[in-house]
């Protein structure tokens, strides 16, 4: 029963990745239509009227992937008998989903379909490392990993991490934006994307969103530790990389709102913010040592 | 505000030493490999405390430095922001056209009526002169902030606390052992600046059983269930509790956590006359997942003193390149492999030395043996016999008197956040005289101002 679980988990999450890569197709083309040279004065101009059958498509793909890949999640947490959260596999496909549910849940309210080209390639190599080399048979939970705190706790820390990462995407796509107008004019593709002004304030909006999300997932950490461990905090790397993210982002927010940065300086600190989130989940996992070792490598 | 932000950053950098250079507190024997491998430069990284990152000066320097920075920037704005709380927002500017969302209109005359229960509707705070109201909303902001802040030095202040009246042991007991709580019976034991050993809190805990189960296809561990009779004050009675991994058993302040556990093979050492020199279970440290465990039975007593490296195999394999493996956690077909040397153990010359080591550098090798249980190795100066073997578990017995504390603050803290966050502080103002006028403003120039001051001109023109 398990393995029928287990192998249905297998396939959708297969299924996830066509989908996500006929989304990407949709969306590259999309991008590579719009753009027109215009006869008189052979400048590229972009006509997103003609497009907007396929940017469509590519997104109604998105929605359609990132269904298939909750229910590829639920069908690993059910081949388990426990929350899809054990081991780097695991993690690995929910944060893939957690990514791509933020760039579909922002959707609703900005435009930001000039993203998803970015968000369906991230979503590709990310289930692509999944498969091919975090694999792992679906087993059940060390002892340590047995409580409810791994539900709430791990599933916050993955929600925010998904948020971050978008902002993350954001804040790069503001400073190639940036580069690319002090070098003179948009190149056609770009003109897609808003002004700098609003990449700014977006990537702001998402993390001061998040980051109340974030610190709970430290607190909820902090209280599983004190029950499987006796200690509610012990500088294990683990615990050491999240208060580092934690104090990035504050740094962050703090830059942003009390001293007022803007534009570059934000976005640069805003990327070293998140690829601490990143640095954690990678390094800690593979090659760390400490309490925190369950990616099953 | 600077020095803040400076400070902040400097303390996430600070953090990052300690996660990737092994810490004392975490992983002593890593740290004395360090030592081994590289003395000098380990000497030069200890005194920075680089092994003691989080205990250190320089680290504790840091963040006194950002708490004080902290106090002294949040109490003053607490203050304040109390005066604010109960000031009346300031009047109508002059000249309202010079405002973010300006608006002007014909006035019919029941506007300022319309505004004021408007105003009331939502809660915001209103200063009414001459035919104009200056309103105001959003305090909160400023209080989670605030509150926000504090929090952080209420956490701060938990785990000092903890520091100061906590305390944390450990001790190593083999299953059928019985634990009395005094200062002697830890195997570690560390307690706060304040706390006295009387403290210690009166009970008595026997480990009836132990019971590890695992996954056969993947080894990995799915369960540990200690059970324990436990006799609190009246040393008489005792009753039966369980203690699992997220579980820990609950005795007033005290938490009484399974930690870790193992295998203690059971010897007897015999001298070569005969007589017994040494008898029972000895702990031996897990080496892998498959429970490959190494240790040492030091027998001071014998003539001349002996003692025996080994390793504990639980399910027995040989491997080409590694020699005797373990296939499988549980003791399916357990082997003890011995080596005995005979000289000094050294344990007289004042060093601290590993239980699970022996410094056989004054020894002799007399022999090399793998034993069945019920088997025994004899050697010119006597023999051994592997008996069989024991589990034995960690406890970890701790009082940590703050973290309630920090817990609050915890909870405070995200609340502050939330509040601080998710509302703005605006003004809205209206005059009426032969025109209506409306103009809003907002701190920081948060967002959604527009929307609201939409709202309110809907509302005075009747569209809504
Ligand atoms: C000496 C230390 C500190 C001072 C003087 C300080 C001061 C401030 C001030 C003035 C604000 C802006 C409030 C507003 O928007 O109205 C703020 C916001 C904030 N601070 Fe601090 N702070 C300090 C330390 C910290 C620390 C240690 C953290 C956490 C790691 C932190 C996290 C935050 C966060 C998350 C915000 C919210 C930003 C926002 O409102 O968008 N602060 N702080």
């Amino acid at each position: 029963m398990s393995r029928t679980w287990a192998f249905l988990s297998n396939y959708l999450v297969y299924s996830a990745m066509a989908v996500y890569t006929l989304s990407f197709f949709a969306h590259a083309i999309e991008t590579a239509w719009a753009v027109r040279i215009t006869e008189e004065k052979s400048e590229q101009t972009l006509d997103y009227k003609r497009t907007e059958k396929v940017a469509r498509i590519a997104t109604a793909m998105m929605i359609l992937g990132f269904l298939l890949l909750v229910a590829g999640v639920i069908a690993r947490g059910i081949s388990a008998g426990r929350v899809p959260w054990g081991n780097m596999y695991e993690f690995s496909i929910t944060g893939a989903m957690a990514f791509s549910g933020a760039y579909l849940a922002a959707l609703r309210k900005y435009d930001l379909r000039w993203l998803g080209l970015l968000v369906s390639i991230a979503v590709l190599l990310t289930l692509g490392t999944a498969v091919a080399v975090l694999y792992r048979p679906s087993a059940p939970l060390v002892p340590a990993l047995k409580s409810t705190w791994l539900v709430i706790h791990v599933s916050a820390a993955i929600i925010s991490g998904g948020v971050f990462l978008l902002a993350n995407t954001i804040a790069a796509a503001y400073l190639y934006l940036d580069s690319m107008e002090a070098k003179g004019e948009r190149t056609a593709w770009a003109k897609r994307l808003p002004s700098l002004e609003v990449l700014d304030q977006l990537s702001y909006r998402l993390v001061a969103f998040v980051f109340p999300l974030w610190t709970f997932a430290v607190i909820a950490g902090a209280i599983w530790a004190e029950s499987a461990w006796g200690r509610y905090w012990g500088w294990d790397p683990k615990e050491t990389w999240a208060f580092i993210t934690w104090v990035a982002y504050a740094a962050y927010l703090h830059a942003r709102v009390t001293v007022g940065w803007r534009g570059r300086k934000a976005a640069w600190l805003c990327l070293f913010a998140g690829s601490t989130f990143l640095f954690n989940y990678v390094y800690v996992n593979v090659w760390g040592t400490g309490k925190h070792t369950y990616s099953g490598l | 505000m600077r020095t803040a932000l400076i400070l902040l950053l400097l303390l996430g950098l600070a953090a990052v030493p300690g996660s990737l250079i092994p810490q004392r507190t975490q992983n002593p024997m890593k740290v004395s490999e360090y030592f081994k491998n590289s003395p000098t430069l380990s000497q030069w990284m200890d005194k920075f405390s680089l092994f003691d990152v989080y205990g250190s000066p320089w680290f504790s320097a840091i963040y006194i430095l950002l708490f004080i920075s902290l106090i002294g920037c949040v109490l003053p704005r607490t203050l304040e922001h109390f005066k604010t709380l109960r000031a009346l927002p300031p009047m109508v500017p002059k000249n309202l056209d010079r405002m973010e969302h300006f608006d002007s209109w014909e006035a019919k005359g029941d506007e300022l009526e319309s505004a004021r229960k408007w105003f009331a509707k939502k809660g915001f705070r209103t200063l009414e002169i001459d035919g104009a109201i200056s309103a105001e909303k959003g305090y909160i902001r400023e209080s989670g902030n605030l509150f926000f802040h504090l929090a952080l030095i209420l956490i701060l202040l938990g785990i000092s606390f903890s520091s100061l009246f906590g305390m944390r042991g450990e001790a190593i007991l083999n299953v059928g052992e019985r634990f009395v709580n005094t200062p002697t019976s830890y195997d570690s034991l560390q307690y706060g600046k304040l706390y006295k050993e009387g403290d210690l809190p009166p009970f008595t805990i026997t480990i009836d059983k132990f019971v590890a189960k695992y996954n056969v296809e993947t080894n990995a561990p799915e369960d540990y269930t200690l059970n324990v009779s436990l006799s609190e004050d009246d040393l008489t009675k005792s009753s039966k509790k369980i203690i699992k991994v997220n579980s820990p058993l609950t005795l007033g302040n005290t938490k009484i956590y399974l930690q870790a556990n193992g295998y203690s093979p059971v010897v007897t050492v015999r001298d070569s006359k005969g007589n017994v020199a040494f008898q029972g279970p000895v702990p031996f440290l897990p080496q892998d997942g498959n429970l490959r465990s190494i240790g040492a039975i030091k027998v001071p007593d014998a003539d001349p003193q002996i003692g025996f490296v080994g390793s504990f195999v639980p399910t027995y394999a040989r491997s080409n390149g590694n020699g005797a493996i373990s296939v499988f956690p549980e003791a399916l077909d357990p082997r003890l492999l011995l080596s005995a040397w005979v000289g000094n153990l050294g344990l007289d010359s004042g060093v601290p030395q590993s239980v699970y080591r022996i410094d056989t550098s004054s020894m002799k090798q007399v022999g090399l043996k793998s034993l069945k249980p019920g088997e025994s190795f004899t050697y010119p100066q006597g023999s051994i016999v592997f008996e069989g073997y024991q589990q034995w578990v960690n406890l970890q017995i701790v009082n940590d008197p703050g973290k309630n504390f920090a817990l609050l603050g915890g909870i405070v803290a995200i609340l502050g956040l939330l509040a601080s966050l998710f509302t703005r502080r605006r003004r809205l103002w209206i005059r009426v005289g032969n025109r209506v006028e409306v103009a809003g403003l907002a701190k920081n120039a948060a967002p959604g101002l527009e929307v609201e001051v939409k709202e309110f001109i809907a509302m005075l023109k009747g569209e809504k």
